[in-house]
């Protein structure tokens, strides 16, 4: 699998995503300057986490009009698996590419800890090394990370199966309680109408592997390996 | 400006924080009466802040080197080597005034202008740390100024993408009008690439890279060298604004650039902007600058010279490049969509010329201002000896006139210094860069090397109640119990950097806390091996005439050769048996018990042996680096039973279970005194059955007391087969606190 990772002035979980693919594929991803305007040829295109132009204005906005956008969105038609985590998540949204918008934390804090999500399907490039209805452990550290959508839009990807993940308790139930940012239906990951983009608040590039306290990140990463080979 | 020049009038003079004799000091320096810029430059140069006049003399009693240390103290942050041709430099900065002015941005700049002084050197930032001091809880600003400064700090290093691994927090009405906020960052760089601030070569450009100059923060080294009143909130507008966007950038531009060889030397504009940052080089090389003010990049019209060598608008560094090379760093800083202005350039003349309009604006020595400041030898009266305090002065916890020990440890637990901080560093992103391998509450927090099984351990402490009440216990039990936190995980302790917070230096008592502070903690490093290697003094931390307690706020950093043998403080396994490693003497006096629970805030604080703590350390160490502990944790702040309580508390599952011990404690000593007495130089330990005979006996072969604690099993503390703590409702007490108190 060949990943590219787009760089923003601001991107700061790059180098995370940068070493979980490294660790997973064995090879190390190319890196491309927001400001490009050519795409190499790439089986996996990530957008990462950070503060993309300070997230001045709205959180992703600014990114999501920069000249590399346009080449990501024409890969993403052609179906290359896109996969934005966090900023990246917040940028999707802003360029269209996924439904929805992310809006500041309920409690209007930055919220940084470990959450439970319920993986709510395996079909998908993203997540077939996971078990259907698996819970996973992974961290969010954001913002602006409350996911909201019109109710007809809510309707239709409910409808559809886009939601990737939710948060849910340890054992797998959802509860308000453990939102940790007031998503609606407390959803955490979203995918597009054909599944080969992924926006996600949660950093499973973080829980790669045990000296970070769990590695139920990784097969994230090695599901996308594997089909994407 | 030339034709507004203004009289310096006396006012004017005690304006700007200069006495009578330093002014004099200036005139003969000058030969003549200085103009206004200039005298806005010898003020903030010779501000306590900037020169460190009234502690120099002390600060130079400190070991600063082992064959370890790189650099020392006197750039911008310390280096030390930590093996494989890689170093760690780190310093611990105050941002102490703005904080209570402004308290989101004085924090977040304070966050900002610590990590310049660590990428300056050439370092990547990997971490930062913070130790925060409030007023009491029930003080009217307390809860504004938590919530302004956790959400500052958070606002500018999540942003920029450095975690927040650790640090303390704790309340005392001494902070009640000054509050403390003191920010550490550790970068990592390679140990043949460190970038100095020694100015060199006539002709070679000097540049001026990062944000645009603004009327912002004029005179903010000045305020932190006054005492606050009434009129505090006035100086609001001395408050900088912080942009770690435009820090993130100015932090990628500048590492890029350090990839080249055409940086001579480079500073950051911090405390007194392009004043300092160009005395400083051109001081420290001998060299002499022209600086033409026409060309730094400026926010605002119409700024006056004055204005603009005195502005601390953030995010700005100050860099001499070779010749010839400036091209080649514009097309990096024009990549990252930052100003880049060629200012100025060396000479050998030995003096600052600044022009602006054609004019001359000032024209002054270099050496005299930057390395001949006022040196002062302030008076200072010694600390009186405390009384001792004794467990049997303190009435038996009985229920009536004390509450029995398992009701004082919930207390404990859930008192404001102990309680948890988990609604602080779940603010903090401290998870960025994935490389956090020990996560806030533990001991140190490890943050991984990258590549390699190695990792840095790092940690902040202060116990200001011990350095109230004898500052030569305190000073040196504040360096020990950083060593004894890089030691709990198993880490090499390398060197310190120390941030010094005290009120004002003009007071012979203050003096004297000051003075027998640093003795104590020359004490400590000299026995431990641990060098200073950067600090920071902030002095007039008092309102009224009211000062904080003594706070030299100690950060640590140690070296772990394998993570795999790495200690954490949560408990493990069902039947474990738990050994407490050091003496018990149920030392009461200064306690967390005493203050709490008894009410009495007194006593002389625990003694520091730092011959046993170096033992018992050292013996510690080679045990969790062999492999045989299965938890460790030092004990500290509340004594033996809360650091019990914390080893169980961590062991809770994402599920919430938890695993509690049976405790056999003998009452050679009072229960009240063993369980909470703050006797140093502790370390309670989970080991293996197997092990514990083995244990026990090289402990004893080294002369090192233990004592059997127990063993882990159910989801309670028990005490004696007589009391029983609920694990869960402990939790509760301990967890709840903070949040309850802030949403309050």
């Amino acid at each position: 699998m060949k990943a590219a990772v787009v760089i923003f002035p601001g991107s700061n979980r790059d180098v995370d995503v940068i070493d979980a693919l490294t660790a997973v594929s064995g090879k190390e991803p190319l890196l491309i300057w927001h400001r490009n305007t050519e795409l190499p040829k790439a089986d996996l295109i990530v957008l990462p986490g950070g503060f993309s132009y300070g997230d001045y204005l709205r959180s992703g906005a600014m990114a999501a009009r920069s000249p590399i956008l346009k080449e990501v969105t024409v890969r993403a038609q052609a179906g290359v698996a896109v996969l934005g985590i966090c900023n990246g998540f917040q940028i999707l949204t802003e360029a269209g590419l996924l439904p929805g918008v992310l809006m500041a934390n309920r409690d209007l804090k930055f919220v940084c800890r470990n959450i439970h999500l319920k993986v709510e399907r395996t079909d998908t490039v993203f997540t077939e090394r996971y078990a259907e209805g698996q819970v996973i452990r992974v961290p969010v550290a954001h913002h602006d990370g409350n996911y909201f959508s019109d109710s007809e839009t809510l309707t239709r990807i409910e409808g559809e199966g886009q939601v990737a993940f939710r948060y849910c308790t340890p054992e797998g139930h959802l509860d308000d309680s453990v939102n940790p940012n007031g998503s609606i239906n407390g959803i955490a990951g979203v995918y597009n109408e054909n599944r080969n983009v992924l926006g996600l608040m949660p950093h499973p590039e973080d829980h790669i592997d045990e000296s970070q306290s769990c590695a139920d990140g990784r097969p994230l990463f090695e599901s996308l390996v594997e089909s994407l080979a | 400006m030339s034709d507004a020049e203004p009289i310096i009038t006396a006012e004017l003079i005690a304006e700007h924080g200069l006495s009578e004799s330093e002014y004099r000091q200036a005139q003969d320096i000058l030969g003549r009466d200085p103009n206004l810029t200039e005298l806005g430059i010898f003020s903030v140069m010779w501000s306590e802040h900037c020169s460190y006049k009234s502690s120099k003399k002390w600060l130079k009693t400190l070991p600063t080197e082992a064959p370890w240390v790189i650099c020392g103290p006197g750039e911008n942050a310390g280096v030390v080597d930590i093996g494989d041709g890689q170093a760690a430099i780190f310093k611990m900065e105050s941002h102490n005034h703005p904080s209570f002015i402004e308290p989101y941005q004085g924090a977040a700049t304070g966050v900002g202008g610590i990590l310049r002084d660590v990428f300056t050197m050439g370092a990547r930032p990997i971490a930062n740390l913070n130790c925060l001091r409030f007023g009491e809880p029930e003080n009217s600003k307390t809860r504004h100024l938590v919530a302004g400064v956790v959400a500052g700090i958070g606002g500018y290093g999540n942003c920029i993408g450095v975690p927040t691994v650790g640090g303390e927090c704790t309340f005392h009405e001494s902070y009640n009008g000054n509050i403390l906020v003191n920010a550490m960052t550790v970068g990592l760089a390679d140990a043949d690439r460190i970038f100095y601030s020694t100015a060199a070569g006539a002709g070679n450009p000097v540049v001026y890279v990062g944000s645009k100059t603004g009327r912002d923060g004029i005179h903010g080294a000045t305020m932190a060298s006054a005492e606050f009143d009434e009129a505090a909130e006035e100086k609001r507008p001395t408050v900088q604004v912080g942009d770690p966007f435009t820090e993130k950038l100015l932090l990628e531009a500048c590492l890029e650039l350090m990839d080249t060889d055409a940086i001579v030397a480079i500073q950051d504009m911090g405390a007194a902007g392009l004043t300092s940052s160009s005395f400083e080089m051109a001081g420290k090389g001998g060299m002499g600058v022209e600086l033409n003010l026409d060309h730094v990049p400026q926010r605002e019209t119409g700024m006056t010279p004055y204005e603009i060598m005195l502005s601390e608008s953030q995010e700005r560094m100050l860099m001499v490049l070779k010749q010839g090379r400036e091209d080649e760093a514009r097309r990096i800083f024009e990549k990252w969509e930052l100003d880049f202005a060629v200012v100025g350039h060396l000479t050998e003349s030995g003096r600052m010329v600044v022009t602006m309009h054609g004019a001359v604006a000032a024209d002054l020595p270099i050496a005299p201002l930057a390395n001949a400041s006022p040196e002062y030898d302030r008076p200072w009266t010694a600390a009186s000896t405390p009384n001792e305090i004794h467990a049997a002065d303190i009435p038996v916890p009985n229920g009536t006139e004390l509450p029995e020990v398992s009701v004082a440890l919930e207390k404990l637990l859930s008192s404001p210094d102990l309680a948890s901080k988990r609604w602080v560093w779940d603010q903090y992103d401290h998870l960025v860069m994935g490389r956090t391998v020990q996560r806030p509450g533990g001991d140190a927090a490890v943050v991984r090397l990258p590549g390699t099984d190695k990792a840095l351990a790092l940690t902040a402490d202060c116990t200001p109640r011990y350095c109230a009440a004898f500052p030569r216990s305190g000073g040196a039990q504040a360096v020990a119990e950083t060593w004894r936190n890089l030691t709990a995980v198993g880490a090499r302790p390398l060197g310190i950097t120390d941030c010094m917070n005290f009120g004002s230096p003009e007071r012979p008592e203050i003096m004297g806390q000051f003075v027998e502070c640093i003795e104590g903690m020359r004490e400590a490093c000299l026995a431990l091996d641990y060098p200073v290697v950067s600090g920071n003094v902030s002095f007039y931390n008092e309102t009224n005439g009211a000062a904080i307690q003594p706070t030299p706020a100690i950060g640590g950093v140690g070296v772990i050769d394998s993570i795999d043998a790495m200690a954490t403080i949560a408990l493990k396994a069902d039947g474990n048996d738990l050994v407490l490693i050091g003496e018990c003497n149920g030392h009461l006096g200064a306690s967390l018990y005493l203050r709490e629970i008894a009410g009495i805030s007194e006593g002389a604080p625990p003694p520091v042996d730092l011959e046993i703590e170096r033992r018992n350390g050292d013996f510690v160490r080679k045990q969790i680096m062999e492999g045989r502990f299965v938890s460790c944790h030092d004990v500290s702040d509340g004594g033996l039973l809360v650091a019990i309580a914390e080893m169980a508390l961590a062991s809770a599952t994402p599920r919430g279970t938890m695993l509690g011990a049976h405790l056999h404690l003998d009452t050679d000593i009072p229960l009240h005194a063993l369980a909470f007495g703050e006797d140093q130089g502790r370390y309670i330990v989970e080991i293996d059955p197997v092990g514990t005979e083995d244990l026990l006996a090289a402990a004893a072969a080294k002369d090192i007391p233990t004592r059997r604690l127990g063993r882990c099993g159910s989801e309670a503390l028990t005490i004696n087969g007589e009391q029983t703590i609920s694990l869960s409702v402990l939790r509760r007490a301990h967890e709840g606190w903070l949040p309850n108190y802030m949403a309050g």
